[in-house]
């Protein structure tokens, strides 16, 4: 979940500080992910590497775990991430409409990152949110009742 | 004396302004009291700004910040709703999950307390671990996760097995789109779910506890684990519970993403590290589950519902509700709805009245066409079906499902194709992989639904989407590829007109 700061620039050091804490935790891959996400913005190479050095697993083990959950980028994102849910409840106030009014704000499709590196822009099924649909995550911050006008007011207000 | 006043710090609130409501109070009046509880669950009224009175709590609502003066002023008379608890909406409720959520500080242990809390687990020290899980039993309580297996015989399974080590985990994944009781607990009342795990553990013998919450509640996260670190400061968790001889503890694990981790099986391999892939049942989970161990999996409302069953008596649990569906279901109206929030009542009420005397129809005024039960897997019912009891098995016999009791209302503009499409859409994008008619079948499904779109052998092509839905139910080994097909084949059964081959148009 990007919140808005920038990441940090990968080093090996700074991974491996990452990773510590769950290194001897049962089923710690997942929350390392999460960290070192938090931590670089996606998933280096060189983290899949260490991770499976860590926790006793082949490179490949890694990736598969990595690739499974939508969660986890092998890319790094934009500098600001926009989610706009697509579920039933969100669709039922207009969901669909509102994703193509945004990519038609920002130039891009859903799934997809500005030119200039400022948004990603993506779909998210559900946040919990379905009783004050349409809903939308913008840097970690949610949003209810999305109309094009608030969301266009909101992706302005990005740097 | 300055004056208290509530205001939702629940992720919906905050989602519709309730932060900025709460910085224009501040400012405004400094001196003043505000408490951040969840939400009472009214979100047309959200953000819902109480204020205490000799008589009772005020609400107003729905406040923006530039409202703000003017109820501090005593005026905002249009925004004025009377004494909250008197509103129809959570007058006609029957909460008992749901009691302090909305209403306490969920922070706060001494509210808690003052309101109840605790006594669910004292009164099953007081049964013993054998005495408490008969209690659950007799209750009828049935898993509110969607499956609606008896609560009480998994766990009895789970007692009656020996081993070293047994866990208790809470299912938080809450993927299904219309429902979000589980999230308001977490963040309104997170110590009766802290409670109910506790009481789970100290029946099973189980010394440790998980909960997966997914990855898009980040306001839960925070919330439960803060109520997690305070109980576990207070000893209500830890090595001695309660002074009770025996010992709890909860780890809190964040999902990634992933739909099909809500499944029991696929969540614990997620909690162990791996992909969230199903597992072949046997063996169940009571006997082999997480790290090989003997494991009680329950949704947050089957676990958050057993402290008021033991401080109540499975009796007057059991008193409630029809047929094999007993006690209360928070239902969430949700999606093109007027009231929309959440609705805890026996089970028994019919589906017309909770979507439009309840819910009062759509919120654009429009006609309702079309309701989702039950999440992305559930069936779409026409207004036809309106007189469908909501419990487990009115609901199956009609081909559809109550789920995790999310009901998605749509207006006359809706597509019902496209619902049918986005529903092997979905499959498609969320299958773990694990068998052919699931990963496979919800993209052929996508393919032929555009078809028929495109008017392309019409009769044909609806009978290859029949008997596609058909080897998804039959050959998947989980209720994502099993299930798919309800609101896939409901949409055909009950609106196909909207699967009819496209009217020729003249050429220009
Ligand atoms: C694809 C799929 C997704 C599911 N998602 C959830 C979920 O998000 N939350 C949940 O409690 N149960 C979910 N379930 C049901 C669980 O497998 C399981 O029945 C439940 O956790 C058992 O707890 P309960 O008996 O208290 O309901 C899902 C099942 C399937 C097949
Ligand atoms: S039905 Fe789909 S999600 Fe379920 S086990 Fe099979 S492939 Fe996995
Ligand atoms: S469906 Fe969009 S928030 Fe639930």
């Amino acid at each position: 979940m990007s919140q808005g700061h920038p990441p940090e620039i990968w080093s090996a050091a700074r991974g491996e500080q990452v990773l510590a804490p769950h290194a001897t935790t049962e089923g710690g891959l997942l929350p390392a992910l999460h960290d070192l996400q938090a931590a670089f913005g996606f998933i280096p190479d060189e983290a899949v590497r260490m991770l499976a050095q860590v926790f006793n697993l082949s490179r490949a083990e890694v990736h598969g775990v990595v690739t499974f959950y939508h969660d986890f980028r092998r890319e790094p994102a934009g500098r600001h991430v926009v989610k706009l849910c697509q579920a039933e409840a969100c669709q039922a106030m207009g969901s669909r409409d509102l994703a193509a009014h945004a990519g038609a704000h920002l130039g891009v499709a859903l799934g997809g990152t500005t030119g200039d590196g400022r948004v990603t822009l993506e779909p998210i099924y559900c946040l919990g949110l379905c009783a004050t649909a349409p809903s939308a995550m913008i840097d970690g911050r949610v949003l209810g009742r999305v109309t094009p006008a608030r969301l266009d007011a909101a992706l302005e207000a990005l740097a | 004396m300055t004056a208290r006043m509530f205001l939702p710090m629940d992720a919906a609130a905050v989602a519709v302004g309730a932060d900025d409501v709460a910085a224009a109070l501040l400012a405004a009046a400094p001196d003043i009291t505000l408490v951040r509880t969840g939400s009472r669950g009214l979100f047309w009224l959200e953000p819902l700004l109480e204020v205490e009175t000799p008589e009772g709590r005020i609400g107003y609502g729905p406040v923006s910040a530039a409202d703000v003066p003017e109820i501090l002023a005593g005026g905002a008379n249009s925004l004025r709703l009377g004494l909250v608890e008197r509103l129809p909406f959570l007058r006609r409720q029957t909460r008992l999950t749901f009691s302090r959520c909305g209403v306490v500080d969920p922070r706060s242990l001494d509210d808690f307390r003052a309101h109840g809390g605790f006594v669910g687990l004292a009164r099953a020290l007081s049964l013993g671990p054998a005495g408490t899980v008969d209690e659950v039993a007799a209750s009828g309580l049935r898993g509110r996760g969607g499956a609606g297996f008896p609560t009480g015989i998994k766990w009895k399974t789970v007692a009656g097995t020996v081993a070293p080590q047994k866990y208790i985990v809470c299912n938080a994944d809450e993927g299904d789109s219309g429902t979000f009781s589980d999230r308001m607990i977490m963040e309104g009342d997170p110590f009766a779910l802290i409670e109910g795990m506790t009481i789970a553990g100290f029946s099973v013998g189980a010394t440790k506890g998980y909960i997966y919450i997914r990855s898009e509640y980040p306001h839960a996260i925070a919330a439960f684990a803060d109520a997690v670190r305070i109980a576990r400061a207070a000893g209500y968790l830890g090595a001695n519970v309660m002074d009770g001889g025996f010992a709890f503890d909860i780890e809190v694990r964040v999902g990634a993403g992933a739909y099909v981790c809500g499944e029991e099986t696929a969540l614990l391999d997620s909690i162990e590290g791996k992909r969230g892939q199903v597992r072949p049942k046997p063996p169940l989970p009571a006997h082999e589950g997480l790290f090989g161990k003997p494991t009680v999996i329950n949704n947050v409302i089957s676990l958050a519902t057993v402290p008021t069953i033991l401080a109540n008596g499975a009796a007057a649990y059991k008193d409630l509700g029809m047929g094999r569906s007993r006690g209360t279901m928070p239902i969430q109206l949700a999606g093109n709805v007027r009231f929309g929030g959440l609705f805890e009542t026996a089970f028994g009420v019919t589906l017309g009245e909770l979507v439009e005397d309840i819910g009062g129809g759509t919120s654009t005024g429009r006609l309702v066409r079309a309701v989702q039960v039950g999440g992305p897997l559930g069936a779409y019912f026409p207004p036809a079906l309106f007189d469908t009891p909501f419990d487990y098995e009115a609901f199956a016999a009609r081909d559809g499902l109550i789920g995790h009791g999310g009901i998605v209302v749509f207006d006359d503009r809706v597509d019902m194709l496209a619902q049918a499409r986005f529903a092997m859409e979905f499959c498609a994008i969320e299958s773990c992989g694990k068998c052919t008619p699931c990963r496979i079948g919800s993209t052929r499904g996508v393919e032929v639904l555009d078809r028929i779109r495109r008017g392309e052998k019409s009769d044909a092509n609806r009978a290859v989407l029949a008997d596609l839905c058909n080897t998804m139910k039959f050959g998947s080994l989980c209720a994502l590829g099993g299930f798919t097909p309800y609101p896939v084949m409901s949409a055909l059964t009950h609106f196909p007109e909207d699967f009819a081959p496209p009217p020729r148009v003249a050429a220009e």
